[in-house]
């Protein structure tokens, strides 16, 4: 049997967990074993061992000390504490937290909440991204009239990004929050 | 306003001005936020801590709703205090451990409290009694709505708010009832209701969170996950689990009463008689005690308006609230133990004994001995 973490040594080192009633098992060679603290048992939890693996690897890929450019944390100082440095840390180690995060959670985007102040950004977004793909169908199409008046569109709403930045408390967010629903989960 | 203050009343989620639910005993709902461009607080230096301490208290001290509110830093706050907070869920225990550097603020009624500087840089809550789920998010989304434009929140186009730990990450939120089942734990069911829910991504703790004991027979369902629903989903499948299992300690209930009427007589009947008559009690036996007393009340063995003083004593008889009015340092535990059975002497001094005619015991199979008991032939 191989070792789960560099799946390419003979493991010896056999853990069963159980974590709120879940059995977990993890078997692994004496030199990941190590790496992993598992002969400190008090402070090795299995379940975060099992959810990283993924990010384990993923930091074997990367160049070794890898940080982030805000705080200068390192995925070292992740696996030992499980928590992240700061914000800017999600997309410095967004490789390895990907997998992660897929493991833990019913889903990888964020479909609640939205501050105010960004809803309207990331509505403008959506809109572009839509009108974007519209646009591609029509010149696939060979429909012109169509893609001239999508352009038009996307134009329009570039010129109307550049005034809501200036001033982000604008109305055309507003109206545009009601043609979509309630973007913010406010009632 | 002083904390002794807040601390004299017990809270309205704790009080007669809460309501009062047979099972569901409490709603809570708590959002974790970060400010954008800071390092998260166990990664960020005593200094930053401060500085975000600072402009994170200001502004929450301004919400219209805190008005009448007490703020303090957690360094000038006592051990027994903070400890007093824990038991009441205001803070969180490893929010209690904290010191220079953060922050708790609460409103008066203290259904609204801040943890700033906690595991995030801020984490609020609001907590009711009874089944309020929707009410209490409503609560908290609108205080989180009011602060955004104020407080610059770390949020990422897909991963939605950023929190230390992934395991929070997306709408920040979670949500919890606290759940008196007593009807499920005699009919040893509770383990099989547990293992069910956390199969379903919701997860089942005892009384304090997480790595707690589930004592007094109350349990608390929270969702597991933050990313991927939306505030409204989460809830919304939290309140249909509730529910089910709200209808599985009824039937546990019905069941008990047809089938073991006399042992479930008999084991409120001694949890009457210890609490009444005792001299030394641990607050595990206290509150294992108490809820056989109330699950009583619900059927009808006591009469209703002596509820409130059973929940009461839920909470007056944990350590540090036992300890509170007191000017000593630190109790022993057999001090303690001996002050929390006078305590409920005290205030049960009234309670009239269980109207056990109120559960008629026909055709009861000869019940099995309660566990954990012995019974004397004389």
């Amino acid at each position: 049997m191989f070792c789960d973490v560099c799946k390419s040594k003979e493991a010896t080192v056999f853990l069963t967990q159980i974590v709120e009633g879940k059995m977990q098992k993890v078997n692994l060679c004496e030199s990941c074993s190590k790496q992993k603290g598992v002969n400190d048992p008090t402070g090795f939890a299995l379940a975060d061992l099992l959810l990283g693996l993924g990010a384990a690897q993923e930091i074997e890929k990367n160049p070794a000390g890898v940080r982030c450019p805000a705080c200068g944390f390192s995925q070292a100082d992740f696996k030992k504490t499980g928590r992240l440095g700061c914000s800017v840390c999600y997309d410095a180690f967004s490789e390895g937290l990907s997998a992660m995060i897929k493991n833990m959670h019913r889903g990888v985007i964020h479909t609640g909440k939205v501050p105010a102040k960004l809803a309207a950004v990331r509505l403008r977004e959506q809109e572009l991204g839509s009108l974007q793909l519209d646009l591609e169908k029509a010149v696939k199409e060979e429909n012109f009239e169509d893609a001239a008046s999508i352009r038009d569109r996307i134009r329009l709403l570039e010129t109307a990004d550049d005034l809501s930045e200036s001033k982000p408390d604008d109305s055309i967010t507003a109206s545009r929050d009601e043609q979509a629903g309630s973007p913010a989960g406010a009632k | 306003m002083k904390l002794s203050r807040i601390i004299a009343n017990t809270g309205e989620w704790l009080s007669g001005s809460g309501l009062h639910d047979q099972i569901v005993v409490s709603s809570r709902v708590r959002l974790a936020r970060n400010i954008k461009g800071r390092a998260f607080p166990g990664w960020s230096k005593k200094a930053e801590r401060v500085g975000v301490l600072q402009e994170v208290r200001t502004a929450v001290e301004h919400l219209p709703e805190m008005r009448e509110s007490f703020s303090e830093r957690l360094e000038d706050l006592s051990p027994l205090e903070k400890q007093v907070l824990v038991e009441r869920h205001l803070i969180s225990r490893e929010h209690a451990a904290k010191g220079a550097g953060s922050g708790v603020v609460m409103n008066t009624a203290q259904t609204l409290s801040f943890m700033i500087n906690e595991e995030d840089h801020l984490r609020m809550q609001a907590i009711r009694a009874g089944p309020q789920l929707d009410e209490v998010f409503a609560m908290i989304n609108q205080t989180d709505t009011e602060l955004e434009e104020t407080l610059d929140f770390a949020f990422h186009r897909d991963l939605g708010y950023l929190t230390a730990c992934p395991t929070n990450v997306g709408t920040g939120m979670r949500a919890s009832a606290m759940l008196h089942l007593p009807g499920l734990v005699m009919s040893e069911q509770a383990n099989k209701i547990i293992n069910s829910v956390n199969k379903i991504g919701l997860a089942v703790r005892g009384l304090h969170g997480e790595g707690s004991e589930a004592m007094g027979n109350l349990f608390q369902v929270s969702n597991q996950t933050t990313l991927g629903e939306s505030e409204q989903e989460i809830i919304g499948r939290l309140n249909k689990v509730i529910f089910q299992i709200l209808e599985h300690e009824q039937n546990a209930r019905q069941i008990l009463l047809q089938q073991r009427a006399e042992t479930l007589l008999d084991q409120i009947g001694r949890a009457f008689g210890i609490l009444c008559h005792a001299h030394f009690m641990t607050s595990k036996e206290a509150l294992n005690m108490l809820s056989f007393i109330k699950m009583g009340v619900d059927l009808g063995l006591f009469p209703s308006k002596w509820r409130l003083q059973v929940d009461e004593l839920f909470i007056e008889t944990q350590p540090a609230h036992l300890q509170k009015g007191l000017q000593v340092a630190k109790l022993a535990a057999e001090e303690r133990d001996s002050l929390r059975a006078a305590l409920i002497r005290a205030k049960l001094k009234e309670m009239p004994e269980p109207e056990i005619g109120k559960i008629p015991i026909n055709g009861s199979s000869p019940s099995p001995e309660p566990p954990g008991t012995t019974t004397k032939e004389s």
